[in-house]
């Protein structure tokens, strides 16, 4: 009785959290019903996560955008433009891969800065600046690939990080061996850090969860991991594209959560007055997030172009609405210092979610694109509802 | 004698947890200039916004008797049908409008819904006469200075035949030559028959043209002075606003040593470039160490200017004169600069400035000092934690724990997190910007005790408040400011209700 009202209590203190799971596995049970378990399969699952990856990247440096209230429109075209650099570094003036990477990520971060400029020294409202950033960047994208046209990229490396895998260091049963390695390791480590933070929280005498629904709750979530893990496992194992995202996931949820540089971030979102009288520079947080946006989009640049193995002249079109929808799915909110970088990843992977299963069940286009806004739509009126009621 | 154009009947207003208006009673007669005087909070703005319709019928108790009959108005436009107009301090106009579509906004010259702007400009321009006013109907608001747009609210009151005109604190914000043709001006409008209700600060102004004066204080009707008897002058108004009683208990500092001088302001401005003028002039001031020293003026003297020009500028004024920190004069880039050198800044306005709301006690707490709780950038949560829970308990924050949101606790709470996140930070100085307002009694008299403490400990307190009694109960030294000029200092012992109110109405 007491674990039943407890559970109550947790899903309403939480709702907004929780629901984003609980609509990410509904989504998932029902496309895997509809498609006869073909949605859940080692190779769709596999397939979803990667084309999910060069959208999640910009989702979470979009997050921490939209967390200190501003908006980056050009990362779209950004990833498309530094995506062909990267390609015609690589296939025209033949510069070593470990070279070119460094190279497309820094100009990244100066085109970033070239935003945070505009932004938080000019006092341009972000939607305008990164609108006009968005033009130039098409433009640009167009003249570099005017004389070529799509640039084919044979770089079996570069091409890895879109459509590789981890080695397999062996078949275990059938199953990648260096795959269920990681999934073991991140188990534990999941269930060390949990405990590691109950064990803190009950040292300072705060309320934490009962011992059964905290079991319930690493139980699940290890099982959760583990699942995900032998499905890839079954098929080529984790995709390079994976590792980078959960990379760039963990750094960002790490930063976010555990430094002085995010808690500043939060803060200038939540109440920029105040955080500038207390002593927080906020024109050099700015900076920094616009800086780390475009950072990310010349990630995801690179990670679309090694993806199709080829720059085209269309590459990022749209992309920074999926990673603003992305954001929003996650629980970010406008208003201001809310907003989690994990929720950007599982809101990338719902909506991604939403295009594969409506794609295997053959929904037509014009459907696909009125269910996502829906989609949308809702977890935005969700979002609301139960902020309101929160108060 | 003449007519009664407005009365007003035992007005009761209450907000929650206060009662702003307490049966207060302000009759009008028709044709004269009747000030509202008051100090702070003592209601005069919560009279005009009943009578204006701002807090509809129904909000308050009491009645409005206006022109002879009960008027129950449900919105601001009910008011203004039957002519009365309010102009605020902040002036309600649209900069990037010309004049004469300022003039008529709401109220087009049109037919059949089309706009005659032909017809607009020309009546525009009577309008324009009627105030004396010399600028060509097209030009845009923000092109004006403050004087002239405030002629212009008036032109569009006048617009609206308004017959009872209420102005509130019409020259605060004005030069002397603007606010001596403002006040001509009303007295010409009043020549023409209409009725003006004024709420001023300067009492210059309320000797000068005041055919009566009705006195606030706390919410009640004092007495109304008329100048036909002759008891309109500065001395009896000042005895009538402050005749409060000393209630407030303060606790006494036990074993006080004050030391060297800690900082100094020489001869200091700060000229808002927004604005377009001194928020701070030739300010002069002294503290040392171990000292309290209060700051007193009225609303708009420039205060939390004051204050915000000296730590670390925020607001980009143009500043001017020294700022002497233990006999070095210092140059703050940055509000952190200021915090270094062992300033810190208690917002007046909690919400919007000196708190996070959607963030837990934890992270408002640790806020200011980041680095104190950190090492290589990653935060240490221990740490912040044990510090987040030794200020809840040495402030005595209520909360349910150190999670809870900063938004959902009471004012005294908020006020305690916000104290507790800038003795955090380690200040030497600590500017407390109106640290009692809106609070309960038990939560003031909390933080006079911590107060205390803290100078006890050599810290130095500039506390800057509207509350009279506070202030002199609780300084060693009080300046007293008013139009963004320190007009006086007064010592713990000649300092009393008076005096500060006669410096801060000049």
């Amino acid at each position: 009785m007491k674990i039943l009202q407890e559970t109550q209590q947790l899903i309403k203190d939480n709702i907004r959290d929780y629901g984003m799971y609980i609509a990410l596995f509904v989504i998932m049970l029902t496309f895997n019903m509809m498609t006869d378990g073909t949605f859940m399969s080692s190779r769709n699952i596999s397939n979803l996560l990667d084309s999910a990856g060069y959208i999640a990247v910009l989702a979470v440096g979009m997050t921490l955008v939209i967390v200190i209230r501003h908006i980056d429109l050009s990362v779209g075209y950004v990833a498309g433009f530094l995506g062909a650099i990267a390609a015609i570094l690589l296939m025209q003036q033949g510069l070593s891969i470990y070279l070119v990477i460094p190279i497309i990520l820094a100009l990244g971060i100066i085109i970033g800065l070239a935003n945070g400029f505009l932004i938080a020294q000019l006092g341009i409202p972000a939607f305008v600046a990164s609108l006009a950033g968005m033009l130039i960047f098409r433009g640009a994208l167009l003249k570099v690939t005017e004389g070529t046209g799509t640039i084919i990229v044979q770089n079996e490396v570069f091409n890895a990080l879109g459509n590789g895998f981890i080695p397999s260091l062996g078949m275990v049963n059938a199953r990648h061996l260096l795959t269920i390695i990681i999934g073991v390791l991140g188990v534990l480590f999941f269930v060390y850090s949990e405990l590691k933070t109950r064990h803190d929280k009950v040292k300072y005498n705060f309320d934490v969860i009962s011992v059964p629904i905290f079991a319930v709750k690493l139980t699940l979530i290890s099982l959760i991991i583990a699942y995900i893990t032998w499905i890839l496992a079954g098929y080529n194992g984790f995709s390079w594209t994976l590792m980078i995202v959960l990379f760039v996931t963990i750094v960002y949820h790490f930063i976010s959560n555990k430094t002085v540089l995010g808690r500043q971030i939060y803060a200038v979102g939540s109440n920029p007055e105040a955080a500038h009288l207390s002593g927080i520079n906020v024109k050099k947080i700015t900076y920094l997030v616009m800086g780390s946006m475009s950072m990310l989009a010349a990630l995801s640049g690179i990670l679309y172009t090694a993806r199709l193995q080829s720059a085209t002249t269309t590459a990022g079109m749209l992309f920074e609405l999926d990673a603003i929808a992305a954001a929003y799915v996650g629980g970010v909110s406008s208003a201001g210092g809310v907003g989690k970088v994990t929720g950007a990843i599982i809101g990338a992977i719902v909506m991604a979610s939403l295009t594969n299963g409506m794609n295997l069940l053959g929904v037509g286009i014009s459907y696909q694109y009125m269910i996502r806004g829906g989609v949308l739509a809702g977890a935005v009126i969700f979002d609301v509802l139960t902020r309101k009621r929160g108060k | 004698m003449a007519k009664t154009i407005l009365e007003m009947d035992n007005i009761t207003k209450t907000f929650p947890g206060v009662k702003a208006l307490d049966n207060v009673n302000f009759k009008v007669e028709e044709g004269e200039i009747h000030f509202l005087v008051g100090e702070n909070g003592a209601g005069k703005s919560t009279l005009m916004k009943v009578l204006s319709g701002v807090y509809p019928y129904g909000e308050y108790e009491g009645d409005i008797v206006y022109q002879g009959k009960v008027q129950q108005f449900h919105k601001i436009n009910d008011s203004v049908d039957v002519g009365i107009a309010i102009i605020y301090q902040e002036l309600a106009l649209f900069p990037d409008l010309s004049v004469y579509e300022n003039i008529y906004i709401g109220n087009e010259v049109k037919h059949n819904g089309i706009i005659n702007w032909n017809q607009t400009i020309v009546k525009a321009k009577d309008m324009l006469k009627k105030v004396n006013l010399k600028v060509k109907p097209e030009t845009l608001i923000k092109d004006l200075g403050v004087g002239k747009q405030q002629l212009i609210e008036i032109a569009k009151a006048l617009s609206k035949e308004v017959k009872l005109l209420i102005l509130d604190e019409p020259t605060a914000a004005l030069n002397e030559d603007d606010s001596e043709n403002l006040l001509e001006l009303i007295k010409e409008l009043k020549k023409q028959g209409i009725t003006c209700i004024m709420i001023s600060h300067k009492l210059k102004e309320v000797v000068a043209i005041a055919d009566k004066a009705t006195i606030l204080r706390d919410g009640q009707t004092i007495c109304t002075l008329e100048k036909a008897k002759g008891e309109i002058d500065e001395k009896t108004i000042i005895r009538h606003m402050v005749g409060r009683e000393m209630n407030q208990i303060y606790p006494k500092r036990e074993n006080h040593e004050i030391g060297d001088t800690i900082l100094e302001l020489k001869n200091w401005s700060a000229y808002d470039g927004q604005l377009g003028r001194h928020v701070v002039k030739n300010a002069d001031l002294k503290l040392n160490r171990g000292e309290i020293i209060g700051i007193s003026g009225l609303m708009g003297a420039g205060r939390t200017e004051l204050a915000l020009s000296m730590f670390g500028n925020p607001k980009n004024y143009k500043l001017k004169g020294d700022l002497v920190l233990n006999q070095q004069p210092v140059h703050f880039k940055h509000t952190s600069d200021a915090i270094k050198a062992g300033m810190a800044y208690v917002t007046e306005d909690r919400k919007g400035n000196g708190l996070f709301l959607l963030q837990n006690i934890t992270k408002n707490v640790s806020a200011s000092k980041l680095q104190g709780i950190a090492h290589h950038g990653i935060i240490n949560n221990n740490e912040e934690i044990k510090i987040a829970e030794h200020y809840k308990n040495s402030l005595h924050i209520k909360a349910s724990s150190i999670e809870q949101l900063v938004g959902k606790l009471s004012g005294g709470n908020q006020q305690k997190v916000s104290l507790g996140k800038w003795l955090f930070a380690g200040p030497n100085i600590l500017i407390l910007d109106e640290p009692t307002r809106g609070i309960d009694v038990g939560a003031k008299f909390e933080i006079y005790t911590v107060m205390n403490e803290l100078v006890e400990k050599g810290l130095s307190i500039i506390m800057i408040s509207s509350e009279l009694g506070e202030v002199l109960g609780m300084s060693d030294r009080v300046y007293v400011m008013a139009e963004g000029e320190i007009k006086g200092e007064l010592d713990s012992q000649s300092a009393d209700q008076e005096k500060i109110m006669e410096l801060a109405t000049q």
